[in-house]
């Protein structure tokens, strides 16, 4: 079976610029040189802290940015391969409705001036699907996120941030595309909404093989939705493995950090490790060498002077760490 | 359906049960029920109204002929109407009788008890073309017979024995509708040069921004003062009204030009607009139904605040002899009588014109800061 999507080398500077003349003076390397597959039916988890740039990579890859370089080969379900990177806006309008996003802020992402049924159907409207079905489809949708069909006549405000998730699920499922990519959906929700949430999605995995790419800033979270996981950090992918072997025997120190970082419900098993210590990196002046040397425990002379590549460490395991074959770390079960 | 919507309009602040009425508002009504709480604002939009439509019926309220003079009844103070006449309900004012002082040479009115001038409603008077359109002599008040001197003077004369409300209600209709007219056209300049500035950024955003503060940086008045005094002396009425608009407004657009440039870059990052082009909207389906709407109720505040500051521009440009030009009539032009200190001493009514302009100003004011704290109800 082919990927839905094959990303490689994708990189997105942005410029600092000062003065009159609005001259370059310095560029942000927010996404460096990243490069990751996503079967059909799987799902990916993008995972690091703010500012690491996973957010960037999923505006990326729906190109509401648009990458300084590298490519990103998509394709539709169907459809035959394409590169999204050098497309303009014109050329990516026939292109949108194979690919959607679910939204952070699910206060920000519904227009409030909308109802709920307009929302739902304006993937469907832009992209030429007749009145009566999309009504159908609308009814269809509020069904499949568990809403009431009296939803459609209300407004965005008369909703709680779970419950506006669910619409913003339901318009990205609208046009049943190929590639879903999820930027933090359930960050800014309540823990007990978070989980309502996760299990909608996972249902939805299930019932309508969802290719997906789950943005989080926790590992958490990921767990139980993502079948491999990507680990970010400043710009670079710094691992990547099919989540329960990364869970149990992470291959990188950040890894094995944010790991440490989740919150554990049982007392005993607290403070295992020390948390990390120092913030992430400034994307605009990435370290020498490993970017995450500074903070790193286990750091050398070579993690200071030369930066790892991402290579296979074990099958279908890659880690960007000098030390990743002579260290252990510590995992969760 | 209770359970699904236990969060609806926190931001409302509505009473309990009526949560279904809320949810399904249009932005509309949230708007009203939102703009009815503040009672100040509700009194200041009455206000607003009452004033518009003495503008639209202007000669129908006049009583005497606004332009008509005549010397022997010149500074005639404010007069009342006598509502009963030996006990019965039979409004009438009395005849003046006018005599000269010998020290001051000054006209000198006393009320004759003995002539009675009945009042009637829907009186003839002069003859005017209602709505510009159809000729008609009839107004709302009116007395009957007399001289010269003999009539309904409620607001007194001015020297050239012109009725001052009369004047005065004539006089709205300039003032009002010129700064109308100048917001409507700075608001077309304002969204237009804001718009472009905020939707494409870069050298266009550059250029109009630094046009702006140009504008702004220059004084307004000596500039007035230029362009005003390069209005040929030749023109008519019609000619100056339409050129002191357009002057006004050319002054007026920079601040809704900043407004609606300041809400498109705001917009241009919001989600929403974002997951509207990554469903594949056109670039006009995203700015005409996803940010207008956005940003309409701003404008409209930002215009409603933008009002008085037209209109003051006029009956200032007007006070100060730049403006509008006798015989035009306007708040500006009534309040250049009242220029003079002997004038005032003798004639202090003459300053009345100043109590229209003030509460009409206050109420766009009260008015606009409601529409703000309306315009978003979604809170």
């Amino acid at each position: 079976m082919s990927n839905v999507l094959e990303v490689d080398a994708l990189t997105k500077h942005f410029p600092i610029r000062s003065g009159l003349l609005h001259r370059e003076v310095g560029r942000i390397r927010a996404v460096d040189s990243v490069s990751f597959h996503l079967g059909r039916g799987e799902t990916l988890a993008l995972v690091g802290e703010s500012g690491c740039g996973k957010t960037t990579v999923a505006r990326c890859l729906l190109r509401a940015l648009a990458p300084t370089s590298g490519t990103i080969r998509f394709t539709p379900e169907g459809g035959r391969e394409i590169d999204l990177a050098p497309l303009s806006r014109r050329q990516l309008r026939p292109l949108r409705r194979h690919m959607q996003m679910i939204f952070q802020d699910p206060y920000a992402s519904l227009n409030p001036r909308m109802l709920v049924g307009d929302i739902i159907a304006e993937p469907m409207l832009v992209n030429g699907v007749p009145v009566a079905d999309r009504q159908a489809r609308v009814r269809e949708l509020l069904e499949l996120v568990g809403l009431p069909d009296t939803a459609r006549t209300r407004f965005p405000f008369a909703f709680s941030g779970g419950q506006r998730q669910r619409i913003g699920i339901a318009r990205a499922l609208a046009l049943t595309p190929s590639l879903i990519v999820a930027d933090e959906p359930v960050s800014a929700l309540d823990v007990s909404v978070q989980a309502q949430i996760i299990n909608l999605l996972l249902d939805l995995q299930d019932r309508l093989r969802l290719s997906m790419i789950f943005v989080a800033h926790d590992l958490g979270v990921v767990r139980h939705v993502s079948d491999r996981v990507a680990v970010m950090y400043v710009g670079r992918i710094v691992e990547t493995g099919p989540t329960t072997e990364l869970y149990r025997q992470p291959l990188h120190p950040y890894t094995a950090a944010l790991l440490a970082s989740v919150p554990k419900p049982d007392p005993t098993q607290r403070d295992a490790a020390p948390p990390l210590a120092g913030d992430v990196a400034d994307a605009g002046n990435v370290p020498k060498g490993c970017a995450f040397h500074p903070r790193c425990p286990h750091a050398q002379d070579l993690c200071r002077q030369v930066r790892p590549e991402l290579l296979e460490v074990a099958p279908g395991r890659m880690s960007a760490c000098h030390r990743a074959r002579e260290l252990t770390f510590a995992g969760v079960s | 359906m209770s359970q699904k919507s236990n969060s609806a309009g926190n931001g409302v602040g509505h009473a309990a049960g009526s949560e279904d009425r809320y949810a399904e508002a249009t932005q509309l009504q949230l708007t009203w029920w939102r703009f009815k709480k503040h009672k100040l604002a509700l009194l200041s939009l009455w206000i607003v109204a009452f004033f518009y439509l003495i503008a639209i019926f202007a000669d129908v309220l006049a009583i005497n002929d606004p332009q008509a003079t005549d010397a022997r009844r010149s500074y005639i103070p404010p007069q009342g109407i006598h509502l009963f006449d030996d006990g019965n309900f039979r409004p009438h004012v009395n005849g003046l009788k006018g005599t000269r002082d010998l020290k001051t040479f000054k006209l000198a009115y006393t009320p004759d008890p003995a002539k009675k001038l009945p009042v009637r409603l829907f009186a003839r008077g002069y003859s005017y073309h209602l709505f510009g359109l159809i000729p008609t002599d009839i107004h709302v008040l009116g007395v009957e017979g007399g001289e010269a001197v003999d009539g309904l003077f409620l607001l007194g004369t001015d020297q050239l024995g012109r009725d001052l409300y009369s004047r005065l209600v004539v006089a709205t209709r300039i003032s009002l509708s010129i700064g109308l007219a100048g917001v409507g056209l700075s608001l077309l300049l304002g969204i237009l040069l804001g718009g472009l500035s905020g939707l494409y950024g870069g050298i266009v955003d550059t250029v109009i921004q630094r046009v702006i503060e140009m504008v702004r940086s220059i004084p307004t008045i000596p500039l007035w003062m230029g362009l005003a005094a390069a209005l040929p002396n030749t023109w008519s009425v019609t000619q100056v009204y339409f050129a002191i608009t357009l002057i006004i407004s050319l002054f007026g657009w920079t601040e809704l030009a900043r407004v609606v440039r300041g809400r498109f870059l705001a917009l241009r990052e919001e989600d929403f607009v974002i997951a509207a082009e990554l469903a594949g909207a056109s670039q006009l389906r995203i700015i005409f139904r996803h940010m207008l709407p956005s940003f309409a109720s701003h404008v409209i505040a930002a215009t409603s605040l933008a009002l008085p500051a037209m209109i003051i521009s006029e009956t200032s440009l007007s006070f100060l002899g730049l403006g509008l030009r006798a015989p035009a009539i306007s708040w500006g032009i009534l309040l250049q009588d009242a220029q003079n200190v002997q004038v005032l001493a003798g004639a202090p009514w003459l300053l009345l014109a100043a109590v229209p302009v003030i509460l009409v100003i206050l109420a766009f004011n009260f008015l606009g800061d409601g529409l703000r704290d309306a315009a978003d109800p979604y809170g």
